[in-house]
């Protein structure tokens, strides 16, 4: 499943084992407790999947289909900072796809990919309802619009430098 | 609680909140019994806590700490509607409208119109509430809200999002203490059907019948199920609707509660709305703290209670199959219907689901009547719609009208026309499931028979505006791409048919387009309409199928002549020098990355379109806009 080397905390554990325990026995319990987990750890790694499986006693294929099946829990580790770039219609019509391409470029990596010192990654998301600041982009959580193309790389340079 | 306690909540705040609701001469006098001489209420919305709303709230509130201010109310609301002006901020009784605020601009204001004696900042408002003798006008009386009725979106903007007392003063739970007290659960359901409410998430199904069904469905337990999961990309009317007015739709489904026989509700909701979320919960446990959801509301005997359940990013979980098969914890999958979720929902028991828009016109109903509701809008589509206007429009925003408006007092009227002086193309309705309409068609009145009429659909009632510079084929291939990402892959039709028309769009829009393309996309659009398992790969031709029928040419232009109409599809273009234009600067030349610009100093440059790799760095770099795509 994942091909990076599964490091997790003893506190991630015990708010692991806390969570399954506040879910067990509820019925459509697996979704919150992916969504947990993923907050969590930040990523949902093979270890973490089998350790939900026991728990809620739910077979690990049917955790692994819904955990894969969902564009929002990556199997994969994040880079430090998160780049979400709005592809929804309102900022593709204002030609956010060219917002994309110059953080790609400023990067050097290809939406969906981490850079290799795991510092930047980069995706794409449907809309997130800022349509009054299109093109928009997601840095951590902090929403930048009304962006050009040429913003992009000062915006990105306050988080290299970080 | 008792209906007693509850009204006597509404009473305590109810001139509060009409301070913010009637003229302001009225407001004037009303506003030193309220406690408060000046009410200031700011945006706290997606859209202007996105242009850092929460920092101007934060500096209001330092400034009048300074200032030793103490009888200013500040108010963190919901959307205003006017995203494109955000932040907003609205300061009463005088109902002065102050738009792009910033925390400096906040603290102007409250040195000079918050504090005793201050007078509005006529040049921090919007320009369009300021007369040319210099007055101001009321900002209800601009274009952009003259010319909506708010019915879904009542208190959106008007109360503090996070507070149960101020939600209950504008009227909240007053139409539940109706139903609990006079109403039966038949009554209910003859108001909902006599109104006219149909669905606001897309299909328009009746609303009243869809409630009848599951009242009358067997089954000992019944759930009642708020569709929260907005995926149409450029739709943002319910996420406004729960952060702005949370507990209408606790209350409706309360109601559904009571008139089914449920005692159990979801919300589905997606998670990339983290403000509505937070919000829907708040007010959930203070509903529950104040007996509005749980045991014997408003000492009825009626039992209540409402979960949130979060979704993870899957357009096609707003199906409801699909949506409640996500809610029961398994994969997003739709399946076939029937059983419908009235005979067969949640946990297969009877269901009744609705979405969030449709959930926020409830109460009203109750309240007003079904007569009153009936009587606005179009023979077979009462009541008010919420458009959420993007795109190339001066005001981007949240809207609402009454059925049956036509498109050009949107898109002119309310929306300003559109930037730049550009002609308007076609406004795109229905999202990926949607269709366009192009100019000729801006005076059809907007309503759910009227547009598939003409080859759109309603949707959840996003607009994207588009003006000429829009390359039909690549928005087209833009939806194409959307719909073949979030298809599940369960059905065959969907799942190849929407990969297959993407490919054919890909090659049209990269030249290699053949006239036989066209034949094939018809064909194919046909066999998934039929064929696919749910409405996202039965209506996921939709964009193409209307495109092709309005803007023909465009296609016919792409595949025969391999020119690109609006300059969008790169491959098809070539750049030119102006040769009147260009100064011979040399800029162009040298940050060509293909060396395929020449020239000398001072002379016209020329592009070996050869060479060029449509790369466009040299229309960046050009000061004198002399280099052009054909």
């Amino acid at each position: 499943m994942s091909q990076t080397i599964f490091e997790g905390t003893k506190e991630q554990m015990r708010a692991l084992s806390d969570c399954i325990a506040a879910h067990r026995g509820q019925a459509g319990a697996l979704m919150p407790v992916l969504h947990e987990a993923q907050n969590i750890y930040g990523y949902l790694p093979a270890e973490v999947q089998q350790t939900i499986a026991e728990g809620l006693n739910v077979p690990l294929a049917e955790v692994y289909g819904v955990a894969t099946f969902y564009s929002q829990f990556s199997l994969s580790p994040k880079g430090k900072h998160q780049i979400s770039v709005c592809l929804g219609t309102a900022c593709y019509v204002k030609g956010s796809d060219k917002i994309l391409e110059a953080v790609e470029k400023e990067l050097r990596i290809s939406c969906g990919d981490c850079t290799p010192d795991k510092k930047f990654s980069i995706e794409s998301c449907r809309c997130v309802g800022a349509c009054g600041l299109a093109p928009v982009m997601i840095i951590d959580g902090e929403v930048y619009g009304k962006l050009s193309p040429d913003d992009v790389a000062g915006i990105l340079d306050k988080y290299i430098k970080d | 609680m008792t209906c007693e306690e509850l009204k006597k909540i509404a009473a305590e705040k109810a001139d509060l909140i009409n301070v913010r609701r009637i003229v302001r001469e009225q407001a004037e006098k009303l506003a030193p019994a309220t406690g408060y001489r000046k009410q200031v209420l700011v945006c706290g919305g997606t859209g202007c806590t996105s242009s850092h709303s929460l920092k101007v709230i934060e500096q209001l509130e330092k400034s009048l700490k300074e200032l030793n201010i103490n009888d200013v109310l500040i108010v963190k609301t919901g959307c205003f509607g006017l995203c494109a002006l955000g932040p907003i901020m609205i300061v009463y009784p005088e109902g002065a409208f102050y738009s792009q605020m910033t925390p400096e601009h906040a603290k102007t204001v409250a040195e000079r119109h918050l504090v005793k004696g201050g007078e509005i900042v006529k040049e921090l408002l919007y320009a369009d509430t300021v007369h040319s003798d210099g007055s101001v006008i009321p900002f209800a009386e601009i274009p952009f809200y003259k010319h909506q009725m708010r019915i879904a979106l009542r208190n959106c903007g008007v109360i503090a999002a996070e507070s149960i007392e101020e939600a209950i003063a504008a009227g909240d739970y007053s139409a539940l203490a109706k139903v609990l007290t006079e109403m039966s659960p038949d009554d209910v359901i003859a108001e909902i059907k006599n109104s006219g409410l149909r669905g606001r998430g897309g299909a328009g199904f009746p609303t009243g019948l869809k409630w009848q069904f599951t009242k009358e469905a067997a089954g000992e337990k019944k759930y009642v199920c708020c569709n929260a999961d907005e995926g149409d990309p450029g739709a943002f009317m319910d996420r406004s609707v729960l952060e702005g007015d949370p507990h209408t739709v606790l209350e409706a489904m309360t109601i559904a509660g009571y008139t089914v026989g449920a005692q159990e509700g979801y919300i589905y909701v997606r998670a990339e709305y983290p403000i509505a979320v937070e919000r829907l919960n708040i007010a959930i446990e203070q509903a529950r703290e104040l007996g509005l959801l749980g045991k014997n509301i408003l000492n009825s005997g009626f039992d209540f209670d409402i979960h949130v359940r979060l979704g993870a990013g899957a357009f096609v979980c707003g199906e409801e199959t699909a949506l409640m098969a996500s809610i029961e914890g398994r994969r997003g999958e739709p399946r076939p219907k029937p059983p419908f979720p009235a005979q067969s929902g949640i946990f297969k028991c009877p269901t009744v689901l609705n979405n969030v828009e449709t959930w926020a016109s409830v109460a009203p109903i109750i309240l007003k009547g079904s007569a009153w509701f009936s009587s606005i809008g179009t023979e077979k589509s009462k009541g008010t719609k919420v458009f959420a206007v993007g795109g190339k429009i001066h005001n981007v925003g949240l809207v609402e009208v009454p059925m049956g408006t036509t498109l050009r007092t949107i898109v002119y009227d309310i929306g300003g026309g559109l930037p730049g002086g550009k002609r308007f193309k076609a406004a795109q309705t229905g999202g990926p499931s949607g269709g366009c309409i192009p100019a000729t068609h801006i005076d059809v009145g907007m309503d759910f028979d009227n547009l598939t009429a003409i080859g759109s659909m309603m949707g959840s009632g996003g607009l994207i505006v588009m003006d000429e510079d829009t390359c039909m084929v690549d928005i087209a291939k833009f939806y194409l791409e959307f719909t073949a990402d979030e298809s599940c892959g369960k059905c065959t039709a969907c799942r190849i048919g929407t990969k297959r028309l993407l490919d054919i769009l890909k090659k049209i829009t990269e030249g290699k387009g053949e006239p036989e393309d066209l034949d094939k996309i018809t064909e194919l659009a046909e066999h998934m309409k039929s064929s696919s398992l749910c409405a996202l790969g039965q209506s996921a031709p939709n964009p193409i199928l209307s495109t092709m029928k309005h803007f023909g040419d465009e296609y016919l232009k792409h595949i025969y002549a391999k020119k690109c109409p609006a300059g969008v599809c790169k491959s098809l273009l070539n750049y030119y020098i102006d040769p009147d234009k260009c100064r011979g600067c040399t800029l162009c030349k040298r940050n060509c990355p293909a060396n395929a610009i020449s020239g000398v100093v001072k002379s016209a440059h020329s592009i070996d379109t050869a060479k060029c790799i449509k790369c466009g760095q040299c229309i960046e770099h050009c000061k004198f806009n002399a280099i052009e795509k054909r």
